[in-house]
């Protein structure tokens, strides 16, 4: 019987490792090693000092790295506007409609991506509904543009992703205890007081996580600043792809890339110790 | 002035909601458009021509089918992989666990242009002709953080002493993995594959990067923007989402009645 417990004993040992592997692998070849061989590619430049690529791609790509940063943070400051209301009303106020709405949330995920970015270009669009009714209401000047502008862009990037922020803080406001809250109204706390002493720092986790899954891909994206602006509006993905899959330089293709990646990780690390939220997932 | 307060709140959901719904509204409705060109951008009269004819473009509908393919592959791998990665991180205390977790995070929170661009420098320099291996490749990827995530949150403290149970009343290991284990999971299973084909379907970037010749259904409509636009995407791309919310509804029903039975059984037992 010794014998036998020991055996299975090893067998359960070993066991999550069994598990885990193939997954496991396939993240270390296809995830790990690549970014290793991005790098690799980035220091790889034909004649001239390892970091030549790095130079070139922040000093002539700089301003677009700057313009994705501040697009990304304003996309991301509307989705929290946008979004905090929603997840709050969907939470404490909806009731029986409560999964209908979380249901219409994610709608958006059923429909193409890049389909729902067109229908805003319609939207926008110098006949479209949109650009037609401004100017009906005499709020636009006759011959003004809602496409290709710098609004359109923020405006597709924070639809795009809205729904990102909007899950994970539902989430965090569900899992509150409603005891809490009217514990503090007992004590004579006002709602708005109730809210910003209680609910609020509850939900910041929520708000954490949201504002990452909202400004990570936001950062990187380039089909809204592609369909949505002009070539004023450009964003460091468009340059990315542009040098990658047209003009081949892949060594600068590879540091602009590099880039981008240590700047969204420096940025995570510290916004995670602002907040001093450890759990992401 | 409480109740006001209030009205205005929903008042704002309520446009926020709208605004979410909008595209997708436009979308639909431009699959009745009968377009003046080839563009399917300015609305010019009602009609059904699209929908009576939704594969008139034999490029489509292979973007479409080459689509559903990556989507199903890579689901039904990434769904394996993530599961079992799930089921370990869940019923086993081991060294190197929190590694595991954090290489599951780490790909959620990489821009896609950079997984794209450095999975395409890896292929280049392992001299890998891009094309339908490399897609999959990159979606099975992608997709298995999500799934080991999504099933995981969903069996988190689940008691597993259940298993060990029907093991002392004289189970064999396989009879309990079937009667036992897999009717916890299968909810998990079923919602985390679902994600995994929404997420292989609509992804557009990282396959850019990684198709080489090849057109999948998101490609196609990016390319569309300069030859031409038919409503017939507008038909496709109505007909996913009702097709998506169906099979949700479905899922739904169905997931009900699996808990339901597993409450009843742990009710009775």
């Amino acid at each position: 019987m010794a014998g036998i417990g020991a055996a299975s004993e090893r067998q359960n040992r070993l066991a999550p490792y069994l598990l885990v592997s193939p997954g496991i692998l396939w993240l270390l070849f296809f995830f790990v090693v690549p970014i290793v061989t991005l790098f690799k590619t980035s220091v790889a430049v034909p004649d001239g000092p390892w970091w030549e690529a790095y130079y070139v791609a922040l000093s002539n790509y700089g301003g677009h790295f700057l313009r994705s940063l501040e697009y990304a943070t304003a996309a991301t400051l509307m989705a929290l506007a946008l979004g905090y209301p929603l997840a709050y009303v969907i939470a404490f106020r909806g009731g029986r409609l409560k999964n209908l709405l979380l249901g219409l949330v994610i709608l958006p995920f059923f429909t193409t991506f890049l389909v729902r970015t067109f229908a805003w270009k319609t939207i926008l669009g110098d006949s479209g509904p949109a650009a037609w009714l401004l100017q009906h209401l005499h709020l636009m000047q006759p011959g003004g543009r809602l496409l290709d502008t710098t609004m359109a862009v923020l405006g597709g990037l924070t639809y795009n992703f809205v729904p990102f922020m909007i899950l994970p803080i539902y989430v965090s406001l569900e899992k509150i205890d409603r005891r809490l809250t009217e514990a503090a109204e007992d004590l004579y706390c006002s709602p708005t007081r109730a809210f910003l002493k209680v609910v609020l720092p509850l939900s910041l986790p929520g708000v954490f996580a949201g504002s990452l899954l909202t400004f990570i891909p936001a950062t990187g994206d380039f089909i809204n600043a592609q369909l949505l602006g002009s070539p004023n509006q450009q964003m460091i993905g468009t340059v990315i792809q542009n040098q990658f899959l047209e003009v081949r330089d892949y060594p600068l293709a590879a540091s602009l890339s590099f880039v981008l990646m240590t700047v969204i990780t420096l940025g995570v690390l510290a916004y995670a110790r602002v907040l001093g939220t450890e759990d992401l997932a | 002035m409480r109740r006001f307060s209030r009205w205005f709140l929903d008042g704002y959901a309520a446009l926020v909601l709208a605004y979410l719904f909008l595209p997708i509204f436009v979308t639909m409705l431009y699959s009745f458009n009968k377009p003046a060109g080839k563009f399917n951008f300015v609305w010019k009269a009602f009609s059904l021509d699209a929908w009576r004819e939704p594969f008139q473009y034999p490029a489509l509908v292979e973007a479409m089918k080459l689509s559903l393919r990556v989507a199903a592959i890579s689901t039904a791998v990434a769904t394996l992989f993530g599961t079992l990665i799930a089921l370990a991180l869940c019923r086993y205390k081991f060294k190197g666990s929190g590694a595991v977790g954090l290489l599951l995070v780490l790909p959620l929170t990489t821009p896609e242009v950079v997984l794209g661009s450095s999975l395409l420098s890896l292929f280049l320099g392992l001299n890998v002709p891009t094309g339908f291996a490399t897609i999959v490749t990159a979606h099975i990827m992608f997709s298995v953080s999500y799934v080991a995530l999504t099933v995981r949150a969903r069996i988190r403290g689940f008691d597993w002493t259940l298993e060990e149970a029907a093991m002392d009343l004289g189970a064999a290991p396989f009879r309990v993995f079937y009667k036992v284990t897999l009717p916890i999971i299968a909810p998990g299973i079923v919602a985390a594959s679902m994600l995994a084909f929404a997420l292989s379907l609509d992804d557009f970037i990282i396959t850019l990067f990684n198709a080489g010749s090849r057109i999948t259904y998101p490609l196609y409509v990016y390319g569309a923007r300069r030859a031409a636009f038919p409503a017939q995407i507008n038909v496709l791309a109505t007909a996913i989402l009702l097709g998506s919310l169906l099979l949700l509804g479905v899922t739904v029903l169905w997931q009900h009645r699996v808990e339901r039975a597993n409450a009843g059984a742990a009710g009775t037992h």
